[in-house]
């Protein structure tokens, strides 16, 4: 075992070394780039004996990892926001075909307008595909997910391939000190790819995505589908149960910082909760009963271990890195819809904020708290809010002053 | 054309390799070229499919294929073949496939699939070298959708999106010309009619390393619509009368294996336009000369370029 400091991506790249991807389909997009730069250094310098083909898009790359997954090879590619969208109807269709493999997306907001920052808008347009999601919010926490993600995917009761999500920028770029797991008890963590029945070879013909003549046959494998997706919720268990016995790191389903006693929790994924952590600390010291829920896995999600850390709390502030237009928060949506069936259950404050990277202030944590005890109080949640200060609103209407007057010059010109 | 195999159609396989009793509409001239492709290429085979008729070939729970298949989606079949090479590659290299295990990886969409959506991933394919076949079964036209027209419809003819007085106007693009320019491995127009010329094709090709890519042509009755017992014909005709050239491309040269007769000798191309409802509309109510001479003009500059 050794320490080094590495970011975010490297820590990504440093997960497929080690899970010895034998095949990495890529093509590059920012802020992702760098774990397949880092890869193919390796692989240049004879680092590491794996194969990288470079396609022309990422619905090509996302094509190329599902084929060669259900060929038999373990394999791994990585990409970001536009290209997880360009890839998405290849992404629903190699969930299909039950061939796991690890995709990395380093999220970034959507466009328009466009920004290289992060929100996730991206990661969270492949919910409901099939795909697994971890989230993560340190660099060894993405090293470790990639190893954990391989575990769950390939596990003979899942069958499914698996996104690991880090922040752009934030995680990608950021350098932690990370511990590189021997690789030798990765081995043993994670023995060589089984790909069992599903694998092409002459002599033994298989028909993979094939057409299926009406709902009953395609209900039946849908829903096939989604049941193994659940079964990951207890494979997980299962599998970091014995990371932590190997590597003595524990990784729930469901992370819970300081929330024994609290009555108000955050509820949020992703990097910007270890800006939730040092605010829970902050306030913890000054005697407030304050914790933090994150989700790692989003899907499947953590239902049941959800209801149970939130037993007995009196409020959750729920963060959305994310906006469904016309909707809200996505988690938000998804927490109230867990939580649904609970007796006593606390009461939900929905925020947005942190959309294309616009950070989370220390303030903004503790007004979130504030607002969260006075709807228990009441016993009225208000509505939605947008984390948005008053100075950056004088700065927006500062611009967009500029561009009425940049626009009245152009027309002038004309 | 190399010596050897295929002499005469006697020469041709007698036992087939592809399954009877697909949902493949009667007279289907895609599935006369397939059926020799799967007889020559033997069932150690991979087939990578796009949207497309031939989609319907495996309906679960059959296929009639001897060999795998894996349907992809439109625009990435050949980014599906990619992954399929590479693994098997790796599989073999690490010894966990033996390499009489090994597969010949075909790619298989229609014309629809490969003239557009999937022509950026087919480029980048031929670009990487891929070891891989390549077959477009050319109806000319969005077949399995109720035929609207596609970059490979010919001029004027109707279909579904061109009901005009004089249908589709713009012309068929020249999708040979555009793969050659990539310097593939080997290039090919075929046509299930002409089974001898398509078998020494394939049989020609099937061991070069890198792309091997074939158009087949492919005639519809459905969005032709003619008989399909005259779907043969058709393909024949469209040979003689030189709307279809056979011609293949390999280390830079171009070379026609079946030439037409010369000009004059050789079938006006009404006589294949003709057995065509397509085409109806130049034959009837009244003969439109403008555009039937416009067409067999273009066919006569071809065949006056071919050397």
């Amino acid at each position: 075992m050794t320490r080094k400091l590495i970011t975010g991506n490297g820590a990504a790249a440093w997960g497929a070394r080690l899970a010895r991807a034998e095949y990495i389909p890529a093509f590059p997009i920012t802020p992702q780039t760098e774990i397949i730069e880092t890869l193919a250094q390796w692989i240049d310098e004879g680092q590491i004996d794996s194969r990288m083909t470079t396609l022309e898009s990422e619905h090509s790359m996302i094509t190329t990892a599902g084929a060669a997954a259900t060929t038999g090879v373990r394999t791994f590619a990585a990409t970001s926001s536009q290209g997880l969208l360009y890839g998405m109807e290849m992404i629903y269709t190699v969930a299909g075909w039950r061939a796991p493999f690890v995709l990395v997306n380093v999220s970034r907001a959507l466009s328009a307008p466009v920004t290289l920052e992060p929100d996730h808008n991206d990661v969270l347009a492949a919910r409901d595909s099939g795909f697994l999601q971890i989230h993560c919010a340190t660099c060894q926490e993405v090293l470790d997910s990639v190893l954990l993600a391989y575990r769950l995917g390939e596990d003979e009761k899942v069958r499914l391939p698996v996104i690991v999500n880090l922040d752009g920028f934030y995680l990608s770029f950021t350098r932690e000190p990370v511990e590189i797991p021997d690789d030798k008890k990765v081995d043993q963590f994670l023995p060589p790819y089984d790909p069992g029945e599903t694998r092409f070879r002459a002599g033994d013909p298989i028909s993979q995505g094939v057409i299926v003549l009406g709902g009953s046959q395609y209900s039946y494998f849908r829903y096939e589908t989604h049941l193994a997706s659940l079964n990951a919720l207890e494979v997980f268990e299962e599998a970091s149960k014995e990371f932590e016995e190997l590597f003595g790191r524990s990784y729930r389903a469901v992370e819970e910082y300081r929330t024994e006693d609290a009555e108000v929790i955050f509820f949020m994924m992703g990097s910007f909760a270890t800006k939730a952590k040092d605010a829970v600390d902050r306030l913890r010291s000054v005697g407030r009963k304050v914790g933090l829920l994150r989700p790692r896995l989003i899907r499947p999600f953590p239902i049941e271990a959800i209801i149970s850390a939130v037993a007995g709390k009196k409020g959750i502030a729920v963060i959305d890195q994310n906006l469904s237009l016309g909707k809200g928060g996505i988690l938000y949506t998804e927490l109230a819809s867990a939580l649904y069936s609970m007796t006593d259950k606390p009461v939900l404050v929905s925020f947005i904020g942190g959309l294309g990277g616009r950070d989370i202030t220390r303030e903004e944590f503790y007004e979130m708290v504030a607002v969260t005890m006075k709807a228990i109080e009441t016993g009225k949640a208000p509505p939605p809010r947008l984390l948005y200060s008053k100075e950056e609103l004088m700065q927006m209407k500062g611009l967009q002053s500029i561009a009425r007057v940049e626009q009245r010059k152009g027309r002038g010109k004309r | 054309m190399k010596e050897g195999g295929f002499k005469s159609i006697k020469d041709l396989p007698s036992t087939h390799m592809l399954g009877p009793g697909t949902p493949i509409c009667a007279g289907c001239g895609a599935l006369e070229g397939i059926k020799i492709f799967c007889d020559i290429l033997g069932e150690k085979t991979v087939f990578v499919n796009a949207a497309g008729c031939m989609t319907l070939l495996t309906v679960y729970p059959f296929t009639p294929f001897k060999g795998s298949w894996i349907y992809t989606a439109m625009a990435s079949a050949p980014a599906g073949a990619q992954g399929v090479r590479d693994a098997l590659d790796l599989l073999i290299r690490n010894g966990r496939l033996r390499p009489d295990e090994d597969l010949k990886v075909v790619v298989l969409t229609g014309d629809g699939t490969a003239y557009g959506m999937g022509l950026s991933s087919t480029s980048a394919a031929i670009y990487r070298g891929l070891d891989f076949i390549y077959i477009c079964y050319d109806n000319e036209g969005y077949g399995n959708t109720g035929y609207q027209f596609s970059a490979a419809t010919p001029h004027a003819a109707r279909t579904a999106t061109s009901k005009g007085p004089e249908g589709y106007q713009r012309y068929k693009k020249d999708l040979f010309s555009i793969w050659a320019a990539h310097k593939p491995a080997y290039v090919a127009t075929v046509a299930g009619a002409e089974p001898l010329d398509l078998a020494r094709k394939i049989e020609q090709a099937k061991d070069l390393k890198g792309s091997k890519l074939f158009i087949a042509f492919s005639p519809c009755p459905t969005g032709w619509h003619f008989e399909p017992a005259k779907a043969i014909e058709v393909g024949k005709l469209a040979v003689k009368t030189g709307v279809w050239p056979l011609k293949e491309y390999m280390d830079g040269k171009i070379v026609h294996t079946k030439v037409p007769l010369s000009k004059g000798k050789r079938l006006p191309v009404e006589e294949y336009l003709k057995l065509q409802g397509r085409f109806a509309h130049l034959f009837s109510p009244t003969r439109n000369e403008k555009v039937l001479e416009k067409i067999q003009t273009g066919v006569d500059a071809y065949w006056e370029g071919v050397v």
